[in-house]
């Protein structure tokens, strides 16, 4: 106590100290190995040998794997879309409208993380089945053509994604539209702003940042998911995400795996700055702030 | 464009409504899907049609030992990360609210790193780290890997919470004469607990459904997470549902009086 009390600037670096070390470990180092197990060769019976002429572990996984990267990324960007489909309208209702069942309605947005992610995900197979309880009744009143499919399709995989990750896209444009003052909207209307108008000039411009927040956390999962593509989707339409799960966990190939996580880490990198950059986001956040 | 000017508040309020209520439903189904199957003796293996209506499976919930152990085992693993990583994330969020450090920036960004990597990279890259050290995998590799996604959590959460603090609660009994640690368990620590709180609730919950970086790092052992995914082929047992269906219960009560307990404080006041 005393040497903290003669030297006050210890105190934050003593109270960051243990998280820091944590994350430094278990999360710096692991992404510093990472990188260099992509440069590696030699499996795991005969030992590995590291050499950045193993570059080529990079072009190989990516001749390989293109079409994998290719699909994630897709089915990834209309997930993200069919969120703020979903989300927006929502968020709007729980914003304006909900009155005092607002928290109740906000605890409804996140009940489905206290439930297994794997079993919700189970459950939409239940939900998406042949015959199931939703779509054999749709499909003995004629609503449903008898012979569709869901399951095992590429719809079932994006709706299973945008399922299990809308509530990211919910909660960020919620608080945005929630702070926005509604004096703005008053003199808008005094103005002779139709709703419409107002809606396109301010609400949506002072919900940017929570739209921008909420399209990021629900990409970035959506596109390292794999237990969608597995339970819901055809096996030979598989994600990224399946490929280095599998070249970890069953192949064991851990250069090939290295190099295929480390370019979808740069990938989403690259992604975020890019529509950083698009959105503007930066000057948005402090004028809406 | 012309059209949607003249909507008339009343109709596309209408609209709102019955879309908005929409969504909740398809938010919803799962859950009640999962907790209706509970209830369901299912003819064979496999758990995805409904036969008939039971309460068997709610007596039976402990028959299969793999299934208990695993129940066990994530308990366990969420118990021991939760107190953990809201230890340390609520002192990195005091340090980062409270104080004024050249890194403050950096550290902010270094701690929101985690939430901006996907899982699989997370748990791939924790696995070529023991790999290489030569860590056995299981319950300790487990742990290290939980504490370390739910730190940044609990910082973000004790982050919004703190920032919202005001000082001058301490200043004041810092010049009644109480000594910094009195202050603190006296004065800062009964304001922050609510957020503590929420942050360990967190904390907890995503410990116990976590599977992606569970399964890189498991090894051998295995977590409920775990056993529900090595069963997906042979048929879910229906204990399994009803094993969620009390989580899902247990953790939803939980939040639900901690809520009424701050409204009735917040009246009281």
């Amino acid at each position: 106590m005393g040497m903290l009390r003669r030297h006050p600037a210890l105190v934050p670096l003593m109270l960051l100290a243990p998280g820091l070390l944590w994350l430094v470990s278990f999360y710096l180092a692991p992404n510093i190995q990472m990188l260099a197990s992509s440069f590696w060769s030699g499996t795991l019976e005969t030992g590995f040998s590291f050499s950045l002429n193993n570059w080529t572990n990079y072009t190989d996984a990516l001749s390989k794997y293109q079409e994998q990267y290719v699909r994630s990324i897709q089915y990834g960007f209309a997930a993200t879309v069919l969120c703020f489909i979903i989300a927006f309208p929502l968020a709007y209702f729980i914003a304006f409208k909900a009155g005092r069942a607002r928290n109740v309605l906000l605890f409804l947005v996140v009940a489905p993380f206290f439930t297994s992610y794997l079993l919700r995900t189970i459950g939409w197979r239940t939900i998406l089945g042949d015959d199931s309880i939703i779509l054999g009744p749709l499909k003995a009143i004629g609503l449903v053509d008898p012979s569709a499919r869901f399951l095992d399709t590429p719809f079932a995989v994006i709706a299973g994604i945008a399922y299990n990750f809308v509530p990211f896209m919910i909660l960020p444009i919620y608080v945005s539209l929630e702070k926005i003052d509604r004096r703005l909207l008053e003199a808008a209307q005094d103005l002779y702003a139709s709703s419409w108008g107002a809606f396109r000039r301010i609400t949506i411009p002072l919900a940017l940042p929570g739209i921008f927040a909420g399209s990021l956390l629900t990409f970035i999962p959506a596109i390292g998911d794999f237990i969608n593509a597995e339970l819901l989707g055809n096996p030979g339409a598989t994600m990224i995400g399946n490929v280095i799960q599998r070249q970890f966990l069953v192949v064991r190939d851990y250069p090939t795996a290295a190099a295929l996580s480390f370019m979808l880490m740069v990938l989403i990198l690259a992604g975020v700055t890019l529509y950083g950059r698009i959105l503007g986001t930066d000057e948005l956040t402090s004028k809406a702030i | 464009m012309s059209i949607l000017r003249k909507i008339p508040g009343a109709i596309g309020s209408r609209f709102l409504t019955i879309y908005a209520g929409l969504a909740l439903i398809y938010l919803l189904m799962p859950i009640f899907t999962v907790a209706l199957f509970s209830f369901n003796d299912p003819v064979g293996r496999s758990n995805y049609a409904w036969a008939s209506f039971t309460f068997d499976n709610w007596f039976t919930l402990f028959r299969d030992p793999t299934l208990v152990d695993a129940v066990g085992l994530s308990l366990r693993i969420a118990l021991i990360s939760t107190v953990i990583a809201t230890a340390i994330g609520t002192l990195m969020a005091m340090a980062i609210v409270r104080y004024d450090f050249r890194f403050r920036k950096a550290m902010d960004l270094f701690v929101f790193l985690p939430l901006a990597t996907p899982e699989i990279v997370l748990g791939a890259s924790l696995l070529t780290l023991f790999v290489t050290l030569r860590i056995p995998l299981g319950e300790i590799t487990l742990i290290l890997a939980h504490v370390m996604f739910n730190v940044s959590y609990v910082v973000v959460t004790m982050k919004a919470r703190l920032s919202g603090f005001d000082m001058r609660l301490e200043e004041a009994a810092a010049d009644l004469g109480a000594t910094p640690w009195q202050t603190f368990w006296r004065v800062t620590f009964p304001i922050i607990l609510p957020g503590i709180a929420a942050s360990a609730v967190l904390a907890f919950g995503l410990s116990l459904d976590d599977f992606v970086i569970t399964r890189f790092n498991a090894g051998q052992v295995q977590t409920f997470p775990v056993y529900i995914y090595l069963k997906v082929q042979k048929g879910i047992p229906p204990q399994v549902n009803a094993f969620a269906t009390l989580f899902f219960v247990v953790t939803v009560s939980l939040v639900a009086i901690g809520a009424l307990m701050q409204r009735r404080r917040a009246n009281l006041k």
